[in-house]
Order: C-alpha cells, then sequence, then structure tokens
C-alpha cells in the first residue's frame, strides 16, 4: 500500500481497473495522512472522510460496472481543490475570514470536470487570502508549512496545493495562477504544475481574484500527470464568456516525442542578477540536461520584462478591487457585529474580514483606477502588457519554448519577505510575464538548492502549445528523477 | 440678475427603457414583474463568489433595433464596463454598463410639439377634431449614444422596521440608456420627445413601455440661461420621473425654482433632484461634491461586444416599418393628412388595425377608413378602457361597414348601430347585421316617391311654411320620412325627390 503514495496517476489507474485497490481504500490511504500530518503541515483546511467515502464507494461503483471497459483513467483518483474553487456542500473559504461561513451552494466547473471524471475530493487546500501572495502567510487560517522543511514557506498561492502533494497527502490538486501561484509553489515544494494558456479551463466557480490573469491549472508530482489532469480540466463553457472554444484535445499526445531539434530560447533577463547561485546551478544542469537530449539553446530577449511586476502590480490590484466589491457583509460571509448604519456595516465587515494584504491590494487597486489616476496607471499598464505580449511573440519566432528559474531563490523561511511587500512580489518576477500575456507556462522540479530545498525550471509556450510543453517536460522527467522525491522525513 | 431678463430653458433627457427579453442581461433569470421578492434571482444575479456574467444575445438585438430606428451608428465592437459603487441592492458592488463605446451613437427624434393643450395624446384622438391640422411645431431632437447595462435590486425600506429588505429579481434586467443632447426648450419638448420614445421602443417592440412597473423611466437634466447666452447654466438632474405628467410638473417647477435662485442673487449648484409629486417640488437629493468616483474600466469578464454588418443586416430584415416611413406612405398612397397620418401610427397596433382595415375595405376608402378607426372606434375604445388589439370589433367587420356605407346599403346613422350591434358580438359582420335588423337603405324611387307624397299630404303645415320661405320647414319634412322608416330610406333621394315635389 505505502507505494502508492508515490504513484503516478497512470499506476493508480491500472491498480484501479485491475481491483488491486479499491477507491475506498484508496481514499482512506490519504485521509489517514492527512490526519496525521496536516496538522504539522496546515496544508488542508477542510476534509470531511464521510463525504469524500461516499464520492469513493460511487467510484468503486462506476469502475466494477465498467467491468474493465473504457472508463475515465482518473476515476476512483483523489484529487484535494484549492479552496478557491467553489465545492458544492463544502466550506469554500479562499483563505480569508471573510467567507469561514461560506458553504457553497454549487460547483466550479474545474470541480464539476473533476468530480464527472470520477475523482474523489479529499478536501479543500489552504491558500493565500483571495490568491494574493507568494508564501502561503496570507492565510487566515495560518501559513502552510513546506513539507521539505517546516520552517520554510511553501510559495503561494497555492501552498496548501503543493505541500499536500509534496507530503504525499494527495496524489493531485487543483491550483490557480495569476501571477505565478500554481508554478511559484511548485517550484517551492519540488513539484510540477501548469498554468494553461488563458481561456482554455473555465474559470466559472473559481473565485476571481484579477479576472484577466486567473487561470486554473494541475498540480501534481509529474509532467504525465499534469496531462491527465489538464484533459479533465480543459474545455469550453458558456458559463464563461473568456473560456475558449476550441476542438477538444489530448494534452498527452506528444509526451513521447523525442525532443531533437527542440529550440529553447533563454531570456538574458530572466539570467541576470536577482537568480540565486545555487538556482542558476540547477536550472543550468537542467539546460545542459535537455542539449543532451537533442536540444539547442539560444538566447532571446524580452526587453520589457523588467515592467512586468509594477504592471501586474496595478491590473491585478484594480481588477481584484471592483472583484472583491461583493464582499460587503450584505447577503452572505462576514459580517460584523455590531454597526451604527449602512456605511458602518460596510467599513466594519471589511475591515474585520479581510487580511491586511488583501486590504492593501484592494486601496492600491481603488487609488489607480480613481479619476484622474486611471490614465496614468491602469491604461498605461495596459500598454504594457500588449509590449509583454509582444515580445514574447517575437521571441517564439526564433525558438519553439522558452526556459528559465521559476522562481529567483529557493524556499525563504517564514517572515522572511512578510515585513517588505515588494521583495515578496519580487519573488513573481520570472513567472507574472507569462501571465500578463495570457501564456502557458509551468515548473518542474530540477534539483536541489540551498539546505536542500527544491528549485524549478519555468518552461514558457507559446499560446495553446500545453502538449508541447507537458512533452518537453515529460522527456526531461524520463532520465532524472528529481519529481519521484519526496521528503525523508514524511516516508 | 435683473428681472426683466428673458430666460432660456436648456433640457437633456436620460431614459432607461426595460429591454423585452426573456431572461436577464447576464444571467438566464427570468425578468417577469411582480414575482415573490428573489424567486428570480440565481447565482449569477446574488454575485456568489466565481459566478461570471453572459451576455444574452437578444439584449444586443434590442440595441441594434433602436439605433436603426433612430438613425445612428452601431458600433461594431463596443465595450462593457464596470461602475462601481456600493450599495446593498447592488450585489456585485459595480454595474456593469457602457462608458467610453457605447454600442449606439448619434441618431436623433423627429417630435412634433403641440401647442395649447400639449399633454391631451392621441389616446383622446377619438373625441379631437377629425382630419383637422392640429397646431403643433416640429423638432429634432438629437441623440448622443444609448448604452446597455444591468438594472439593480430593490431595497423595501417600508415592510422592515428599522431595517432594510433587498430584493434583487430586478438586478440584472436589460436596460437600455438612451440619453440626448440637451436639445429640448421646455417642458412640452421634453415630453413630446419622451412620448415620441416611449412610443418607438414599443413599436420597434423592444420595450413594453409600462411606466407604472417602471419599464421606462426617465432623468431630465434642466438647465436656465438667459436668452442668446452660448454657455450653458448649471443644471440639476431630475432622477426618476416615472409619468409624463410629472415629467411637465418637475421641470416648470424647476425651471421656475432655478430662475428665482439666480434672480434672486444666488447661483446654481450640481445636483441630483428628486420629484415630489403630492408637493409638485422637487428637492436636492445629493450634491456634486457627495458625487460618486465610479472608477469606471472595462469589465475583464466580459468580450468586447461585436457586431457585424451581417447581424445588422439580419436584425433590419426583421426590423417592422417605422413610424415615420409609414406616415409618410399614408400620405401618399392613401392621399390622409399628416395629421391623420400620425395619429393613425400613433401605435403599431392602431396602424395594423387600420392596414387590416383598409385591405378589406379597399384603398379608396381610406378616408372613411381613417375616419372610423380615429373616431368611432377610438371613442368607443376609450369608454371601455380597451387598448385597439383587444378590441371586440375586428379589423375586417369595420371595414365591412364602411363598404356598406360606401355602396348605399346603410347610412352613416345606420352605420353606427351597426358598429355597436358588431361592437357587442352580435353578427358576424355589416352585411348580416342589415340583413338581421332590416337595415338595408330604401333607395327603390318608387317607394320613395309614395314615402314622400304621404309625408307631403300629411304635413300641409310644414309644407305651406317652406312654401313661404322657411327652410327648417323644409328639414322637419326630411325628418318625418326618415322617421317614417326609421333612417332607412336614402336620405339624398329623399331629399331631391321632397324638393322635385315642392317646386323647390
Amino acid at each position: 500500500m505505502s507505494d502508492l503514495i508515490n504513484s503516478s496517476l497512470r499506476e493508480l489507474s491500472a491498480a484501479l481497473a485491475t481491483r488491486q485497490v479499491s477507491a475506498v481504500e484508496l481514499a482512506t490511504l490519504f485521509l489517514d495522512r492527512i490526519e496525521k500530518l496536516n496538522p504539522s503541515l496546515n496544508a488542508f483546511v477542510t476534509t470531511d472522510r464521510a463525504k469524500t467515502l461516499a464520492q469513493a464507494r460511487t467510484a468503486d461503483e462506476k469502475i466494477v460496472g465498467a467491468g474493465g471497459s473504457a472508463i475515465s483513467p482518473l476515476c476512483g483518483i483523489p484529487v484535494a481543490h484549492k479552496d478557491i474553487f467553489c465545492t458544492q456542500g463544502w466550506r469554500t473559504s479562499c483563505g480569508s475570514k471573510m467567507l469561514t461561513n461560506f458553504v457553497s451552494p454549487y460547483d466550479a466547473h474545474v470541480v464539476e470536470k473533476l468530480a464527472a471524471a470520477g475523482m474523489v475530493t479529499l478536501g479543500k487546500l489552504n491558500m493565500d487570502e483571495f490568491a494574493m501572495g507568494s508564501s502561503n502567510e496570507t492565510s487566515y487560517f495560518g501559513p502552510v508549512k513546506n513539507p521539505w522543511n517546516v520552517s520554510c514557506v511553501p510559495g503561494g498561492s497555492s501552498g496548501g496545493s503543493a505541500a499536500a502533494i509534496a507530503a504525499r497527502l494527495t496524489p493531485a490538486a487543483t491550483g490557480t495562477d495569476t501571477g505565478g501561484s500554481i508554478r511559484q509553489p511548485a517550484a517551492l515544494c519540488g513539484l510540477s504544475g501548469l498554468k494553461p494558456t488563458y481561456g482554455v479551463v473555465s474559470r466559472y466557480g473559481m473565485i476571481a481574484f484579477a479576472s484577466s490573469l486567473d487561470q486554473a491549472g494541475p498540480m501534481a508530482k509529474s509532467a504525465s500527470d499534469c496531462a491527465l489532469l489538464l484533459n479533465a480540466m480543459a474545455g469550453f463553457d458558456t458559463r464563461d464568456s473568456t473560456s475558449l472554444q476550441r476542438p477538444v484535445e489530448d494534452y498527452g499526445r506528444d509526451l513521447e516525442k523525442p525532443l531533437a531539434g527542440l529550440r529553447i530560447g533563454l531570456p538574458q533577463e530572466f539570467f541576470g542578477a536577482g537568480m540565486d547561485a545555487d538556482v542558476r546551478a540547477a536550472v543550468d544542469a537542467a539546460l545542459a540536461e535537455y542539449r543532451r537530449l537533442g536540444a539547442t539553446t539560444l538566447e532571446v530577449r524580452l526587453t520589457n520584462s523588467g515592467l512586468s511586476v509594477p504592471a501586474y502590480y496595478v491590473i491585478a490590484p484594480a481588477e481584484a478591487s471592483s472583484n472583491l466589491s461583493r464582499f460587503d457583509g450584505v447577503r452572505y460571509g462576514y459580517r460584523a457585529p455590531e454597526y451604527a448604519d449602512l456605511a458602518e456595516m460596510y467599513s466594519r465587515s471589511r475591515a474585520q474580514g479581510f487580511g491586511a494584504e488583501v486590504k492593501r491590494r484592494i486601496l492600491i487597486g481603488t487609488y489607480v483606477l480613481s479619476h484622474g489616476y486611471y490614465d496614468a496607471y491602469y491604461l498605461q499598464a495596459q500598454k504594457i502588457r500588449r509590449l509583454i505580449a509582444a515580445d514574447f511573440q517575437a521571441a517564439f519566432q526564433q525558438c519553439d519554448v522558452i526556459m528559465g528559474p521559476t522562481s529567483p531563490s529557493v524556499a525563504f523561511a517564514f517572515g522572511a519577505k512578510s515585513a517588505d511587500p515588494v521583495q515578496m512580489y519580487l519573488s513573481d518576477i520570472y513567472t507574472i510575464s507569462t501571465n500578463l500575456a495570457g501564456l502557458p507556462g509551468m515548473s518542474l522540479p530540477c534539483g536541489f538548492g540551498a539546505n536542500n530545498m527544491p528549485v524549478g525550471l519555468q518552461i514558457i509556450g507559446n499560446w495553446f502549445d500545453e502538449a508541447r510543453m507537458l512533452n518537453v517536460a515529460h522527456k526531461y522527467q524520463q532520465v532524472t528523477d528529481w519529481h519521484t522525491r519526496m521528503p525523508e522525513t514524511l516516508k | 440678475m435683473k428681472r426683466d431678463t428673458q430666460w432660456e430653458v436648456v433640457i437633456g433627457l436620460e431614459t432607461h427603457a426595460q429591454l423585452q427579453t426573456k431572461s436577464k442581461i447576464f444571467s438566464g433569470s427570468s425578468i417577469a414583474f411582480g414575482a415573490e421578492p428573489n424567486v428570480q434571482a440565481c447565482a449569477v444575479d446574488i454575485a456568489l463568489p466565481g459566478v461570471l456574467p453572459v451576455l444574452n444575445r437578444e439584449a444586443v438585438v434590442c440595441a441594434i433595433k433602436f439605433g436603426l430606428a433612430v438613425g445612428a451608428q452601431i458600433a461594431p465592437r463596443s465595450i462593457f464596463a464596470r461602475k462601481n459603487y456600493f450599495y446593498p441592492d447592488l450585489p456585485k458592488g459595480y454595474q456593469i454598463s457602457q462608458f467610453e463605446i457605447p454600442v449606439v451613437s448619434g441618431g436623433g427624434l423627429a417630435i412634433s410639439v403641440p401647442q395649447g393643450d400639449f399633454l391631451r395624446g392621441v389616446g383622446n384622438a377619438g373625441d379631437g377634431p377629425k382630419g383637422v391640422q392640429s397646431q403643433a411645431t416640429e423638432k429634432y431632437v438629437h441623440l448622443t449614444r444609448a448604452h446597455l447595462e444591468e438594472d439593480a435590486g430593490k431595497s423595501l425600506h417600508e415592510d422592515f422596521h428599522g431595517r432594510t429588505g433587498i430584493d434583487l429579481n430586478r438586478a440584472g434586467t436589460p436596460l437600455l440608456e438612451i440619453v440626448t443632447e440637451p436639445d429640448m426648450r421646455s417642458s412640452a419638448e421634453a415630453v413630446a420627445y419622451a412620448k415620441a420614445l416611449h412610443a418607438l421602443v414599443q413599436w420597434i417592440g423592444i420595450c413594453d413601455g409600462n411606466m407604472q412597473e417602471g419599464s421606462f423611466r426617465c432623468d431630465a437634466n434642466v438647465s436656465v440661461r438667459p436668452m442668446n447666452q452660448k454657455e450653458f447654466g448649471t443644471r440639476r438632474e431630475i432622477k426618476n420621473l416615472n409619468s409624463f405628467r410629472f415629467m411637465q410638473q418637475a421641470i416648470d417647477f424647476e425651471v421656475q425654482w432655478q430662475i428665482n435662485e439666480i434672480e434672486e442673487g444666488r447661483a446654481i449648484q450640481q445636483a441630483t433632484v428628486l420629484f415630489d409629486p403630492d408637493t409638485g417640488e422637487t428637492r436636492s437629493m445629493r450634491s456634486k461634491e457627495d458625487a460618486h468616483d465610479y472608477r469606471y474600466f472595462p469589465d475583464p469578464d466580459l468580450l468586447p461586444l461585436e457586431i457585424t454588418a451581417d447581424w445588422i443586416a439580419e436584425v433590419k430584415s426583421g426590423m417592422p416599418e417605422l413610424p415615420q416611413a409609414m406616415q409618410q406612405r399614408f400620405q401618399t398612397e392613401f392621399g390622409l393628412s399628416s395629421y391623420d397620418a400620425a395619429t393613425l401610427t400613433a401605435s403599431r397596433e392602431m396602424a395594423a388595425y387600420f392596414e387590416t382595415a383598409l385591405d378589406s375595405a379597399g384603398k379608396e376608402n381610406a378616408k372613411p377608413v381613417a375616419n372610423w378607426v380615429m373616431g368611432e372606434l377610438s371613442a368607443r375604445l376609450n369608454k371601455d378602457g380597451l387598448e385597439i388589439a383587444a378590441a371586440p370589433l375586428s379589423a375586417q367587420q369595420l371595414a365591412s361597414i364602411v363598404r356598406r356605407i360606401a355602396d348605399n346599403t346603410i347610412s352613416n346613422k345606420i352605420a353606427k348601430d351597426v358598429f355597436e350591434t358588431l361592437w357587442a358580438g352580435d353578427g358576424k359582420d355589416a352585411d348580416a347585421v342589415i340583413e338581421a335588423k332590416g337595415w338595408k337603405q330604401i333607395t327603390d324611387t318608387g317607394a320613395i316617391e309614395a314615402l314622400v307624397d304621404e309625408v307631403i299630404a300629411a304635413n300641409q303645415k310644414s309644407v305651406e311654411e317652406y312654401r313661404a320661405g322657411k327652410e327648417k320647414a323644409f328639414n322637419a319634412l326630411v325628418g318625418q320620412a326618415m322617421k317614417a322608416t326609421r333612417g332607412k330610406a336614402n336620405p339624398q333621394q329623399v331629399t331631391d325627390l321632397l324638393k322635385k315635389k315642392l317646386g323647390g
């Protein structure tokens, strides 16, 4: 049984189909690990054994009923959802005091699709409040600990998702990525995570942070696991106007394609002074491995990438300030216990219900949209956004994928950056530009740096190039074993 | 300011027309009026976390229809924006509207401003002069823009002691906000424009025009300036005028108030005001200082609205003939006066009734058909409080009456009895009624001659008076002949024969 926690999703699928293990047994295995390990990691904020086992029983019935005939390869496999996804009958808190009492009456598109594939929900995962953070320290439920070193952050905002997989509390998880929130925690926890092209996965039911940047994606141990998950998550949804109507594709179709002739672009701007030496060493080693696999590397320019952090911190807070207006204490969510009038009900409910980082971003966003500042900030940032997207398109004239570090450093200690928001914001310096350009990006483990903490390699593809990126990641994972490593202490 | 200053009034109107779609502008909820609170509010309408808006195509079709009807430009690409403010009946904390690029811009409406008692509208046409040119001045009101947006919910203050109830049934109802240039110069012009717009949106089927239920509500921006001054005065906006009468009263009061203020040496402050129908006064609701900063920005949840030429052509092909084109046609094709043409096109239903009746009665009877529709029929509808679509007398039945007048089967007087009989549902058409009641006009010369002889013999006194020069006595004799036949004798034949026999 114990090797099941390290199994790939394909292996779990085979074990379930051949009845070496039942979905109920598998769910129980992970629920027991959660019960034992979560108190020290704080990755899960909600579990419900009865609900989970009921879903597992249904999955078992489906598998038995199918009698070996074709069924979703994910049927009976456990998954856990970032608490940003509305999940019917489950508390959906988004890491905020504001929603500690909110039990969703409906399922997000992603939740619905994975449930339809037969996946069994283990619970809801901790996250930075409203996905605003890069260290999981802004969660109302307290920080998630990095399983590789519990004095370090797991990254954010999908820190609960990353820590849960790294600690083998779940084989797969959902995440969301607005500026790096899938890739950066994947890097800091030694996992594979993919942020798809904007519009590939429906945002319906995913609590909005910055609508034009938010995108859901899979997090798992390997690229091939991510491909399976993305197959189930992606697809057109009439309920999201920004969802793209495209033919259904198998994102794993090119996994085994040889990499000979692959052109890897290395942006000068991603290999500058900001990157720690240990990260550089691991990334360089990975690039050498790719050259051995037949790829060539070349230098490309992303001239405007230095503007991505400032542009992002105008656009994302602007959208957030408006998206979070619905949390007003009127219809659901937290309402201050005492107030004299309507204005005070609003101000107290929001002052008490939101944490400091969320309030900071609402203030920034409100400011940049204000009369007289809109042109100077918001419009200007949108123009920069177009320039950044154009840089990438120019680069993709020369190369097939772009590579670089996911994060400038390995996981840092709690409190190291939480007092300085700008330092914290800079930890997403390599990931933010892909969100601004709507491009797909992924992170995969490529070694260990200082204090034996994982390092992530980032792969950025052109729009809709997910299958190629997964192929590029998978071939690397066939010749390396970084993605199979797990923290010794948790074995 | 001197007291003998001549003042010019400047008015611009903003109208919210609720669009006649099946569902809300960004969700699938029904927009039917009068449901129990919050039963027509789905996850999207109450703004649960994670929900997203999806544009209702039918609302866009309504906007295209409007743009075509007023000769405006329809933007090939327009943008939905968020208007941010907090209010308990605004679930998202922002309203989705259009700001920088509206779907419709420009265009305008030709209006006819009646002189004198302008509030006597077309609904009373039956009592009005038939075929008489009314005193009216023509004017063209330019439109600035028309944009799509969603309505908010309702706050209910009365039923909850010390608390406020929220009904989100109306939240997300599609609206077209139609904004004019400051083109109107009197309350009469404002009301004439509002009425013309009210008729038009119903004509093209995009709004039911129900003002009591709030389907059509106007805000008036009012300012005054000394005659011949170029710059506009400071304006105040009167909110939520939901009847034409209130609009006129509110503007008249506001204008007088502003003139008084200025004449007493006080400057007008920009403000939003409410009209109180009980006192007939306007009062300030909020001043410019309290004005919101709405922080408009393009809604990232919605794609730009793209409208192709093909889509516009498709909508156009399904549009009814517009009232002004129809008025022109009625004049040239049927020789009707402009007054008749305007009256008959006051509503699409009335025009349709007229045209159906005309199809059946024949083009040569256009004038009598018009008179019957505007006269007898409209009066009868008014009396019973019915809309023309609910008239118990069909257009074909009305035509059957007109046909029998034209071919002398019945007189105008009998025709009114036929009308009443058919109105009461007694009979299939005029012929059936005439047959059943024996109302066929007597036109047989022999029979009329015998009748005239009888009348002369029985009324020697009147005959003598007539011969002595009393014209009135002749009418009495005609009357006797008609009475003897209970109105069925052809009055012209009776007159002719009487004159002949009396040597007149």
